[in-house]
């Protein structure tokens, strides 16, 4: 078993004709991913990826007639808001949002919609899900992994590559692999994840990768503490990092002296989770659980 | 990207947001010209983005135009936390009866906008925050709802505003927030809000941040930016997608993907070196633009060696070689290279790179070692 995604699972992606979306469809097609339907307002009753895909101009069209359960998001930024409001009002129930550098304004009103609709959200800025062998419904590299029993959530994109990939060269495979989002207002967050990880059968360990800024990491370690009976291993980026200073992600900022790497290691050390120092440690601490 | 006071300020005037009377000076005779208009005494303000501006010798209150002019020559041209004053506002002084604090932002924890509103104002909120978090009033935006005029009128109640100043104060929460939404803020602060002894409410300083994700909708703000608080470098940077921030140390790095990139510093920290910056070139970097960051990372001196850290999903490893490749072929460079490429294409990659003059690592915390040695070497000869 998995989380989130499954054999089950039926993807329709959104902006499937945009360069991004047609390059990444065709990789989560190769990997074994259902996609069901793509869309792209404007281009429906056109067909791609060999023929093997419809498009339809919205994506309730594409819920009606293929049964679609999941969507992913690849439209920009501007539009990209829009796209997952449409997706949620669809019916979908699960949205993964690649898409990067979505307004904070618009990202506050998704939320609010999504909570009232029960729609769960991946991302925005996730690389996100990768449950080996079949299923991938994100970017994250199909090769850098293999079915396993460790569980994997995490903000950052590369260095989950670099992380699962590391597992693999020690012989630990990963029962799903998820990417939360790198922006200040995402959907899912650690401890939402880690709810579903503590409930999968098939995942024995979890690995949490986060970074400077925001609480997020703080939550989980309350919620590790409190609710968490699998073992936890961490890793926090941006101890170098200095305050005021936005690391590249948006939501990668000290603001205020808080939200640095030092202060989330130790929240989750106390929490009982041990905290790597470098990502190669992380197999180790894995095995040594 | 944060606006200066005087931009904040224009903008609450353009929402009926009432401030001091006063005018941007460039040069110390308009400063006296402004002074003469006002009538009596003025305080100059230095315009640049930085806190603290106060302590700092940035504000300065005089009695006549004559010294408006005086001051005005030393402030300007000054430098203030680093970034030069160019610019100074010149403002009617204000007698001030009680300083409040009144701003909203994102809170991300619950993924509403905040709105607060203190007794404490003119001081660092945070610090009040922490100290006494009693004297600060909150209350949460419903973003179809927007702020009411009951949510202003509590806050109004509990930081304990006169009530004869309630209505006011309700025009000026609710202006601000229009403004806040309008502009796509992801924080506007009147700081302080001033009750002056003639019983007026004015917002005597003003601080907003645009979301730089939502500039796409707000044009106007491009011309804004001033370049001159941020590095060189990191506005050329900008210009190729680049996410650049230059630090103290003396090992460039060149890493794709933001959190990848931090933790690269990190182990270079962590084994004892001193990572000279940040620099994330994205996802699928071209060779163009790998090109363009190393040229930007050699132009700072202080870098004795350079470490490339890619893991190749979407960025294959071989395109980035090429695109080393060509940087080492147009920028001339005694400073040592360490490389190390894993993921998509890396052999490719590898191979590439064979006949330059370049070291490969295999794993990060080999490469970080052998980035360490080679600057400690660079130090030595």
């Amino acid at each position: 078993m998995s989380i989130l995604v499954n054999g089950d699972t039926r993807l329709v992606v959104q902006g499937i004709t945009g360069h991004e979306g047609t390059f990444h469809a065709q990789a989560m097609l190769d990997y074994g991913t259902n996609i069901v339907a793509g869309v792209t307002p404007g281009k429906g009753g056109e067909w791609v990826l060999d023929g093997k895909v419809p498009v339809f101009d919205a994506v309730h069209a594409a819920v009606e007639m293929t049964g679609a359960n999941a969507s992913i998001v690849f439209v920009p930024a501007r539009f990209a808001a829009d796209a997952i409001l449409e997706a949620a009002d669809a019916g979908v129930g699960l949205i993964v949002c690649i898409t990067e550098g979505i307004p904070v304004k618009d990202m506050l009103t998704v939320r609010y919609m999504l909570a009232r609709q029960g729609v769960c959200l991946l991302g925005p800025n996730t690389p996100g899900i990768l449950s080996p062998p079949h299923t991938r419904v994100g970017i994250i590299p199909g090769e850098i992994t293999f079915a396993g029993n460790v569980g994997v959530v995490s903000r950052s994109g590369t260095l989950t590559y670099e992380v699962v990939h590391a597992l693999k060269l020690a012989g630990l495979g990963t029962s799903t692999c998820v990417g939360i989002g790198g922006d200040p207002i995402i959907g899912a967050d650690f401890v939402e994840v880690l709810s579903y990880f503590e409930g999968d059968s098939n995942t024995d360990t979890v690995v949490l990768i986060g970074e400077i800024g925001g609480r997020d990491e703080e939550l989980a370690a309350e919620y590790i503490a409190r609710e968490m009976t699998k073992p936890v291993v961490g890793f926090i980026a941006g101890m170098a990092a200095p305050e005021g200073t936005r690391m590249g992600h948006a939501g990668a900022i000290i603001a205020g002296g808080r939200g640095t790497a030092g202060e989330k290691a130790a929240a989750l050390e106390a929490a009982g989770v041990r905290v790597a120092r470098a990502p190669e440690e992380i197999p180790g601490l894995v095995r040594g659980r | 990207m944060r606006l200066h006071e005087y931009q904040s300020k224009e903008i609450f005037t353009e929402h009926h947001i009432p401030i001091p009377q006063g005018r941007l000076a460039a040069t110390p005779e308009e400063a006296k010209l402004i002074a003469e208009e006002l009538h009596g005494p003025v305080v100059l303000k230095a315009q640049v983005l930085a806190g603290g501006r106060g302590k700092a010798g940035g504000i300065r209150l005089v009695h006549t135009p004559d010294a408006a002019e005086e001051e005005a020559s030393k402030i300007l041209g000054q430098r203030i936390r680093g970034l030069p004053v160019r610019r100074l506002l010149v403002e009617e002084a204000i007698n001030i009866q009680q300083e409040l604090y009144f701003g909203m932002t994102v809170d991300r924890e619950h993924a509403e906008t905040l709105v607060i509103a203190s007794a404490e104002g003119g001081v660092d909120i945070e610090r009040v925050a922490e100290a006494s978090p009693e004297r600060i009033a909150r209350v949460a935006v419903d973003p179809l709802l927007g702020l009411r005029d009951f949510q202003a009128r509590n806050l109004a109640a509990e930081v304990e505003i006169p009530r004869r100043l309630w209505r006011t104060f309700i025009a000026i929460a609710l202006n601000l927030y229009q403004a806040y939404q309008d502009l796509d803020a992801t924080l506007a602060e009147i700081n302080p809000l001033v009750i002056t002894t003639e019983g007026r409410l004015l917002a005597l300083d003003g601080k907003m941040i645009i979301d730089d994700n939502a500039l796409f909708r707000h044009p106007a703000f491009f011309d804004m930016r001033d370049l001159s608080a941020e590095a060189p470098e990191e506005t050329e940077a900008r210009k190729f997608g680049l996410a650049y921030i230059k630090m103290e140390g003396d090992i460039g790095c060149m890493v794709n993907g933001a959190g990848l990139a931090m933790a690269t510093m990190d182990i270079i920290q962590h084994k004892g070196g001193r990572p000279a910056n940040f620099l994330d070139i994205g996802g699928g970097a071209s060779s163009e633009r790998v090109t363009a960051a190393l040229r930007i990372l050699l132009s700072d001196p202080q870098v004795r060696t350079v470490l490339v850290n890619i893991f190749g999903g979407i960025t294959r490893c071989d395109e980035v070689a090429l695109g080393i490749r060509a940087a080492l072929e147009e920028i001339e460079t005694e400073v040592p290279f360490v490389i190390r490429l894993a993921g998509t294409n890396e052999n490719e990659g590898r191979r590439i790179l064979a006949d330059a003059r370049l070291e490969t690592a295999h794993t990060l915390s080999e490469a970080a070692e052998l980035a360490i040695a080679r600057s400690e070497q660079a130090v030595t000869e």
